[in-house]
């Protein structure tokens, strides 16, 4: 689904990424660890196409990233799920609002009845109407993660989705990303919670990746 | 909220419409000086418009209604000793009586006379020790008249007699008026222009301050058409509400506008008839420049993004 070919990645004239070769199978579960600054979020951006290689090459769906138009990059957007830490919620939109989006930026009606079922699946049924600003950050990254998974995504990525949550509530949202895989989606998480990388891989079968020195290597047995 | 009967979501058009899904264009939030300005210059704009527009439509007219008047008229004037006057006058009449073209003819008395020279000489002009000119005032059939004969004519029969049939005075006239009009159009769309480029400038500080919206449009796969048309929906509202409120106002100033009466030089300016509809044309202008201008700038800007 998403392949990254000898990329490379630049960032302000210093060398951040380098030689990756990664592929994102169908209903493949990937973490993503590695120092802060490593390039955990660089990697992510270039999954999705928000960055784009300054060397390399990257697939997305069989396409080469470079020959898409921006139409179809939007296009295939709608194929990638992505959690930011942040959430990268609009604040003065509703939570059902904010999950919905993906939806009305097609130009589709939302269907009300799978709004509600997802947001019952996350635990929000009872925050639909809330504000993001209101909402603890639990609460808004499992709306992050509602809103990556609207458009039933076929890969999604999370970037440090337990970075701003307690320990109770990283294992919900694990919990919550560990069933989608179970249901076919591939996902790849970035983190740095080595505890939430052990206590999943208990739980399901996951390739753990870690950046060291601009590249990508298998992790150890340690983890 | 209860499983059985679930309270529709207000988000999507329950108990109130929200922003987001009733109205993509409530994606962008709803404060923020951009918006109120671009309604503020439409406003302006619009009632500027107006004006213009009137003083077009009234240039016309008043060509239209110089060259009339002035090319169905035409003045003759006799100047003679007064024991000739009289004989002159005669003998032009007969001239005139016998001319193809002429439909009628009048002499002008001194009561007229005073009255022509009232607002150069005051009311109390003894004309009567004045050695004015006779003047008879000629009203032509629709053909005309052949003006180079009768002067021949006039020449040899009547020498004292001096044929004027407007054509100096009307073309000045109609050429000022046709001036006018053409300043009234470009002024019209001198004001076009200027709504293009404030909305520009407003919709360009708008996209500026919501870069975050943008950003996070593209994020969950939204193409560029959709984001813009997010943007170009309220703008194009608000520049259509703002110029129906200038509209409004101007046509409203032109309603209760003092003209002259009918005689003066300013009988007919405003709107006229039918002429009253044209305003309304301002609005869905400034619509669609609104619309167009809005779309150009968040396409340029969405165009330098990833």
């Amino acid at each position: 689904m998403i392949r990254l070919a000898n990329v490379s990645h630049d960032y302000g004239g210093r060398g951040l990424l380098k030689g990756i070769d990664l592929h994102i199978a169908p209903g493949a579960f990937h973490f993503l660890t590695g120092p802060s600054g490593a390039g955990k979020s660089t990697l992510l951006k270039l999954c999705y196409g928000e960055l784009r290689p300054s060397d390399g090459e990257v697939e997305l769906f069989g396409q080469p990233l470079a020959g898409l138009s921006r139409d179809a990059l939007a296009d295939t957007r709608r194929r990638i799920g992505v959690i930011h830490q942040d959430c990268q919620f609009l604040d003065h939109l509703s939570l059902a609002e904010n999950v919905a989006l993906p939806f009305v930026a097609t130009g589709r009606p939302v269907p009300e009845a799978d709004l509600r079922e997802l947001l019952a699946w996350v635990g929000l049924a009872g925050q639909a109407e809330s504000l993001p600003p209101t909402l603890s950050g639990g609460e808004r990254q499992r709306a992050a993660l509602a809103r990556a998974v609207i458009m039933s995504p076929e890969v999604v990525l999370a970037d440090e989705p337990t970075g701003n949550v307690d320990p109770e509530m990283s294992q919900r949202l694990l919990s919550l990303l560990v069933e989608l895989n179970r249901m076919g989606t591939a996902v790849m998480i970035a983190t740095h919670d080595l505890p939430l990388i052990r206590s999943a891989k208990a739980m399901v079968s996951a390739r753990v990746l870690r950046i060291v020195d601009q590249n990508l290597q298998a992790a150890g047995s340690d983890l | 909220m209860s499983d059985a009967q679930p309270r529709p979501l207000r988000a999507l058009g329950g108990a109130r419409r929200t922003p987001g899904f009733g109205d993509p264009a409530g994606i962008v939030p709803a404060t923020g000086s951009a918006a109120w300005l671009t309604a503020l210059i439409s406003a302006a704009m619009a009632f500027l418009a107006v004006f213009a527009l009137a003083m077009s439509l009234s240039s016309n007219q008043l060509a239209q209604r110089w060259s009339d008047t002035l090319s169905q008229s035409a003045t003759l004037r006799i100047s003679a000793p007064p024991s000739e006057l009289d004989a002159q006058t005669r003998a032009v009449l007969e001239i005139l009586r016998t001319t193809p073209g002429v439909q009628s003819t009048r002499v002008m008395d001194e009561d007229e006379q005073r009255r022509l020279l009232e607002p150069w000489f005051g009311p109390d002009l003894p004309i009567e020790t004045l050695a004015l000119p006779r003047l008879i005032e000629i009203a032509e059939d629709p053909g005309g008249f052949d003006s180079v004969g009768l002067r021949m004519r006039l020449a040899t029969e009547a020498p004292g007699a001096v044929l004027d049939d407007h054509t100096r005075w009307r073309r000045p006239l109609v050429q000022a008026a046709s001036s006018l009009r053409v300043l009234a159009w470009f002024a019209v769309a001198l004001i076009a222009v200027m709504v293009g480029a404030m909305i520009t400038l407003a919709a360009g500080f708008s996209l500026a301050a919501n870069a975050q919206v943008i950003r996070v449009l593209r994020l969950v796969g939204a193409r560029d058409l959709f984001i813009a048309r997010v943007f170009t929906r309220r703008f194009t509202l608000r520049a259509f509400l703002g110029a129906a409120a200038g509209t409004l106002l101007g046509i409203g100033a032109f309603a209760v506008l003092p003209v002259a009466g009918e005689a003066g030089f300013f009988t007919g300016l405003g709107f006229q008839g039918a002429g009253w509809l044209t305003p309304l044309i301002i609005p869905p202008v400034a619509a669609l420049i609104g619309w167009a201008a809005t779309r150009a700038a968040a396409m340029r800007v969405l165009k330098r993004e990833t």
